[in-house]
């Protein structure tokens, strides 16, 4: 049985550029000492300007500059291999056992290793080759050693990161050893990266290796890598004579630039957020014009959106041609499970849709704002206000409470820094924050997730807007502070009727809050319906009843949860519409 | 029917997420700058313990590898007490210790001036380039990356990504003295149009002899930085409170220098600590292009000459820049977000 | 020999240490009968998950006693601890991240069978079988878990935990992160494994209804304390505690509930 891939491997041309390159330049250092060792060492007439003979000129010694560079690579490639091995090796061993360590050593080693990742790499190489002296084994020696830190420390990062993951935990439930820990889950799932650090590792040693040589500490006569012939050309360099450090020069870029594109090839090959996206073109208004036009829209309706259908840039649709209405003052609930295309919908009306999307609608508007055209961002700001799900990252942590909350009324509504606090602490009293003047000046982090979700209704109040749009504002917070948040929405409705928009996965929640439902499912709306009548007789498409049905309840139990077959239901339901529809 | 709001128990979840405990408000930068001295005197006390094994960890017997090839036995004798080499090691780190805490670092075997003088003169050299390479690199990458970032963001303008990354990509491979090659072919020799050598020992701090060997140095940085700038600044805008922001109509200025650019610098700082401080490396190595009498053509000039005396003083001194510069970025960070001055260096 | 699989007495755990520490668990005493199934509730903060891994042995106990089975926890020895691993088994939350990605299936369960030696080709009708009984297609065992949808992985998660056929199992949200169909599927799935193998299930959640369905007595965790516990019908229907009370009445559907 073949082993499926864990992920499409995405071949990029710089990976395929790459690893060509690398194999050229391996394929040069084997072979060209075979071919070329008489040109590179034969004396010849010296320092030659380049000609169809010597293709690079000659040196001061008289050696054919293009053999003696081609040459050169084999040693330059081995020291190079030697001292990525000895980081390598090395730095993974020492990463990983960090890791293994009881919590106290763990940090006393992690504080070392971050202090030899401060010390430049070079000058420990350097320290090194002092201690050795000068040659070509003390370099990759040095070298060697000047990178253990650094990949020692990547690679303890990453070996915490994966010692986190909860199926380190879980194995480690199972009984699953240390040992086995390390080599069955860690070091599969570090590959990957690490093997990228192991060729941005390579392309370093090959630069640093050379720079000893260049700087004479490094390879000594009569061998010759890369930098030392870079040191042989520099007096001819400053005599005027620059032919000379043409090919050291440009093999150096070549080999690095290779290894470079290889590293980050295999980086964006991995990486499943590298995928090609093509920007969105945002909201505009469907070709179509009219055509596909619901029902009529009672006057009092505030929000309307009609024919609104939405898709990835790829083509593919999420939202399939939905249209709805909400009235003044009214709290309409959108409900579904994963997939059903609420929030999309939810943030389509709020023009934040996210990067990768397209969207069309016949129409979309809110009080007199035609949302597909150009709107005054201070109109809108103060229009339509947004509650979104996660309290933990809906707002900067860099920034403090207080010049968050009240960046809305001083931009949009020109009011000082004093008047914005001062309404937005107002605010904070309403929905019952403790120690508001505290919470302003504090940042986020320093706030529990119940606390955010009201600093966040506070803000989206305080601008008296029509509309609220609230994504899923409960889903994360504990069950009694949902009670109080729903009070909240429900009493800000009811004394300033606002209407609310309010996106659940929770069919409990939408029917308490909401005065009409509309549920959603694969992107279409499957049935519109007054709370009041959200149970399971009363509803009429077999999806509702389903979802309703397979819903448990806090006030009974049932021996089983029904999970019912809606799919053929609503097919035939669909169908028996239709003859009905051609019978008229 | 109304519920009782006045439940005996607090309801759960509101309570803060991290609880902090308010211990005496000692102001973070206090504790911060105590920290970071320790921090200092500790990086001091290895490099001082570093120094002093170089000699001791010569495979060998040092005095022989000191003396040379062809000395006599007496010569080795006689090298072997003038260094103080044959007293017990203790004693020997003593010594060392108490005469640098004297400010003596020896007298090099090569000059025969003190070690102390020898770096004094060196030291403004190598420090010029290196500071001002840092300057430069952070005041050109940052914008540059972010601008690039902004621009391509969400798959736009792919035709400038590509771009970006090819030619930041290319010109990070190549190191900083094959640039400084490069720079002294084109503009030197080629153009003629900047000084290449004055002779050497009346070159000044700041005169235009620096411009390609700081050029030479931070071409590279400036690449690697500026397209971690560029992905960091991809990532931030992917985040909710970017999304909130947009929620709250802001301009494309603020949304960008107020919302975004803290986050930002946060990590790029943090990732690009170790490329700043490793280019005081580089900058050792490009004095050799340009013959500049800094610490970095002195180190390797004294590695070759085994002057180990000269060798012991500039490690010291190489690290503790290495150390300062490394603390300046943690400063800037601290400015930036107060919360990263409580971190342990990450 | 009492007809308790679970027993914890005053069970005290507690995190760092000085002015530092914090108590999780400040004395609590429960137990579960065999057969039982045991629904704990608690909100955030409430030790629920703390004290799951108490029992399945993540975390240690800083004072007081859990007995699983008879036998004491705090006098096991290392190779003790091995085979109490065989009667006690936790199925974990996330269905996402519990599965190693770059092992199959089969490989993730063998590794359950056999921590120290995991064998799919020693183990292959075991795993086929259980695969059966979760209702997952016998190709499986070599698919990966991006193969797989959530409420998916979630079935293999509790065919890894039940495969060694323990005793004594600890549901930690297992449907929490699940839509309301599939976690519908799942609570039937683990409703018919509890009655064919005879389970006592400790079952942790933060959604009232779900453990209404689930359990036969039940145990409400406030801040670290029991502050009721009893039988399900009862605790539901005739709360004593006012925390319960609160809690019961912030759910929407419940009789006391209202945001009027």
């Amino acid at each position: 049985m073949t082993k499926n891939p864990v992920r499409r491997f995405n071949w990029t041309p710089g990976l395929i550029v790459g690893i060509v390159l690398l194999g050229a330049m391996a394929l040069v250092g084997i072979i060209a000492p075979f071919l070329l060792s008489d040109s590179a060492n034969a004396l010849g007439d010296r320092s030659l300007p380049p000609s169809a003979e010597h293709l690079l000129g000659t040196d001061q010694s008289g050696h054919d500059m293009f053999a003696r560079s081609l040459v050169a690579t084999r040693l330059t490639l081995m020291m190079t291999l030697g001292a990525t091995a000895i980081a390598v090796l090395i730095g993974i061993v020492i990463g990983t056992s960090v890791w293994l360590l009881p919590r106290r050593g763990r940090e006393i080693s992690l504080r070392v290793i971050d202090t030899m990742v401060a010390f430049p790499g070079l000058l420990l190489a350097l320290v090194v080759a002092a201690i050795l002296g000068a040659g070509a084994i003390p370099a990759v020696i040095a070298i060697g050693f000047a990178g253990i830190p650094t990949f020692a420390r990547l690679t303890a990062n990453l070996a915490a990161q994966v010692s986190q993951r909860e199926y380190v935990s879980t194995a480690r439930l199972l009984g699953v050893g240390d040992r086995r820990i390390v080599t069955d889950h860690m070091l599969p799932n570090m590959a990957e990266p690490l093997f990228v650090l192991a060729a941005s590792n390579f392309a370093q040693s090959l630069t640093a290796i050379s720079a000893l040589s260049f700087v004479g500490l490094g390879v000594q006569s009569p061998q010759y890598d890369y930098g030392k012939l870079l040191n042989e050309a520099l007096p001819s360099l400053l005599a005027g004579r620059p032919e000379q450090t043409v090919g050291p020069a440009v093999l150096i870029v070549i080999t690095g630039l290779a290894a470079m594109l290889l590293g980050d090839g295999l980086a964006a090959a991995a990486d499943p957020r590298a995928g090609r996206r093509t920007a969105s073109l945002g909201i505009r208004r469907s070709a179509t014009g009219a055509a596909a036009s619901s029902a009529s829209v009672s006057g009092d309706a505030m929000v309307v959106v009609d024919n609104l259908v939405i898709s990835t840039t790829a083509g593919k649709p999420l939202v399939k041609g939905i249209s709805f209405h909400i009235n003044r003052g009214e709290i309409v609930g959108i409900v579904g499970e994963s997939g059903s295309g609420k929030s999309l919908t939810a943030m389509s009306v709020a023009r934040l849709l996210p990067e990768g999307l397209d969207a069309t609608a016949n129409s979309m508007g809110l009080d007199n704002l035609d949302l597909l055209g150009r709107v005054d961002p201070k109109v809108l700001a103060q229009t339509l206000s947004l509650i979104y799900q996660d309290p933990g990252s809906t707002f900067n942590p860099a920034l403090k409470m207080g010049t968050q909350l009240t960046e809305v009324l001083r931009t949009h509504r020109g009011q000082s820094r004093s008047v914005a606090r001062k309404t937005i602490l107002e605010a904070l009293r309403r929905v019952r924050m403790t120690l508001p003047e505290k919470r302003m000046g504090q940042h986020p982090h320093e706030l529990s997730g119940g606390m955010r979700q009201r600093a966040m209704i506070a803000a989206a109040m305080a601008t008296s807007p029509s509309l609220i749009i609230a994504d899923e504002p409960t889903t994360a917070l504990d069950v009694t502070v949902q009670a109080e948040i729903l009070r909240e929405i429900k009493r800000l409705n009811r004394d300033f009727s606002t209407a609310v928009m309010f996106i659940s996965h929770d069919i409990g929640v939408v029917k308490a809050l909401c005065d009409r439902v509309l549920v959603m499912n694969g992107g279409e709306i499957v049935e519109e319906i007054d709370a009041k009548l959200l149970t399971v007789e009363n509803a009429t498409h077999p999806y509702t009843k389903a979802l309703l049905a397979a819903t448990p309840s806090v006030t009974e139990r049932l021996a089983e949860l029904p999970v019912l077959d809606w799919r053929t239901a609503a097919a035939e339901q669909a169908a028996t519409a239709k003859e009905e529809e051609v019978a008229r | 029917m109304t519920t009782s709001t006045s439940v005996a128990v607090a309801p759960g979840g509101d309570q803060p997420a991290s609880a902090p405990r308010q211990t005496a408000r000692r102001s973070p930068w206090l504790d911060f700058a105590a920290r970071r001295f320790g921090g200092l005197v500790g990086t001091f006390a290895v490099l001082v313990v570093l120094s002093f094994l170089i000699v001791q960890l010569i495979p060998g017997d040092p005095a022989v590898a000191l003396a040379g090839s062809d000395a006599t036995t007496t010569e080795i004798e006689l090298l072997r007490t003038r260094l103080g080499l044959d007293l017990p090691l203790w004693q020997q780190f003593l010594n060392f210790v108490t005469n640098l805490l004297q400010g003596d670092l020896g007298t090099s075997f090569q000059y025969n001036q003190p070690v102390a003088t020898i770096i004094g003169n060196r030291l403004p050299f190598t420090a010029y380039i290196a500071l001002v390479g840092i300057v430069v690199v952070l005041v050109v990458a940052i914008p540059l990356g972010m601008f690039i970032g902004v621009q391509t963001r969400g798959g736009r303008k792919r035709w400038l990504d590509t771009l970006f990354g090819a030619i930041t990509g290319f010109l990070d491979s190549v190191p900083g003295y094959v640039m400084a090659t490069i720079m002294v072919i084109l503009f030197a020799l080629g153009i003629g149009l900047l000084p290449l050598f004055p002779p050497a020992y009346s070159v000044r701090v700041g005169s235009a002899a620096f411009i390609l060997p700081i050029a030479a140095l931070v071409i590279g940085p400036i690449c690697t930085i500026s397209r971690v700038v560029r992905r960091e600044t991809g990532v931030v805008l992917e985040n909710d409170y970017i999304r909130t922001a947009r929620g709250w109509r802001l301009s494309t200025v603020v949304l960008y220098l107020k919302y975004a650019l803290p986050n930002l610098l946060t990590t790029t700082l943090t990732l690009s600590g170790l490329i700043l401080s490793g280019m005081l490396g580089g900058a050792l190595i490009i004095e050799s292009v340009f013959a500049l009498p800094g610490l970095g053509t002195g180190i390797i000039k004294a590695i070759l000459d085994r002057d180990f005396p000269v060798i012991q003083g500039m490690v010291l001194v190489l690290g503790m820049i290495a150390a300062l510069v490394n603390l300046l970025v943690d400063i800037l960070l601290g400015l930036i977000d107060s919360r990263t001055l409580g971190a342990q260096h990450d | 020999m009492s007809d308790n699989m679970m027993e914890v007495r005053d069970l005290v755990v507690q995190f760092g240490s000085g002015s530092q520490a914090v108590t999780v668990l400040k004395g609590v005493s429960a137990s579960v009968g065999i057969g039982r199934t045991v629904g704990l509730v608690g909100e955030s903060g409430s030790g629920k998950s703390t004290l799951a891994k108490a029992l399945v042995g993540t975390v240690r106990p800083t004072s007081g006693s859990i007995t699983i089975g008879g036998v004491d926890t705090a006098t096991l020895t290392r190779g003790d601890r091995a085979s109490m691993r065989r009667r006690v088994q936790m199925i974990p939350q996330d269905p996402y991240s519990s599965l190693d990605p770059r092992r199959t299936i089969g490989q993730a369960i063998a590794e359950a069978i056999d921590p120290k030696r995991p064998d799919v080709k020693k183990h292959r009708e075991t795993i086929l079988e259980w695969l059966r009984t979760v209702r997952m297609p016998e190709d499986t065992i070599d698919r990966y878990p991006h193969e797989f949808s959530g409420g998916q992985r979630q079935r293999v998660a509790i065919a890894r935990g039940l495969v060694l056929r323990p005793e004594f199992v600890v549901a930690d949200e297992i449907t929490s992160a699940l839509d309301v169909s599939v976690q519908a599927e799942i609570l039937n799935l683990v409703a018919r494994l509890r009655q064919e193998l005879n389970l006592s299930m400790l079952f942790i959640s933060h959604n009232l209804a779900v453990v209404r369905h689930v359990s036969d007595d039940v145990i409400v965790l406030y801040q670290g304390e029991i502050v009721e516990q009893g039988p399900a019908e009862q605790v539901y229907s005739d709360p004593q505690h006012p925390y319960t009370r609160s809690l019961l009445d912030s759910v929407p559907g419940a009789p006391g509930f209202s945001i009027d």
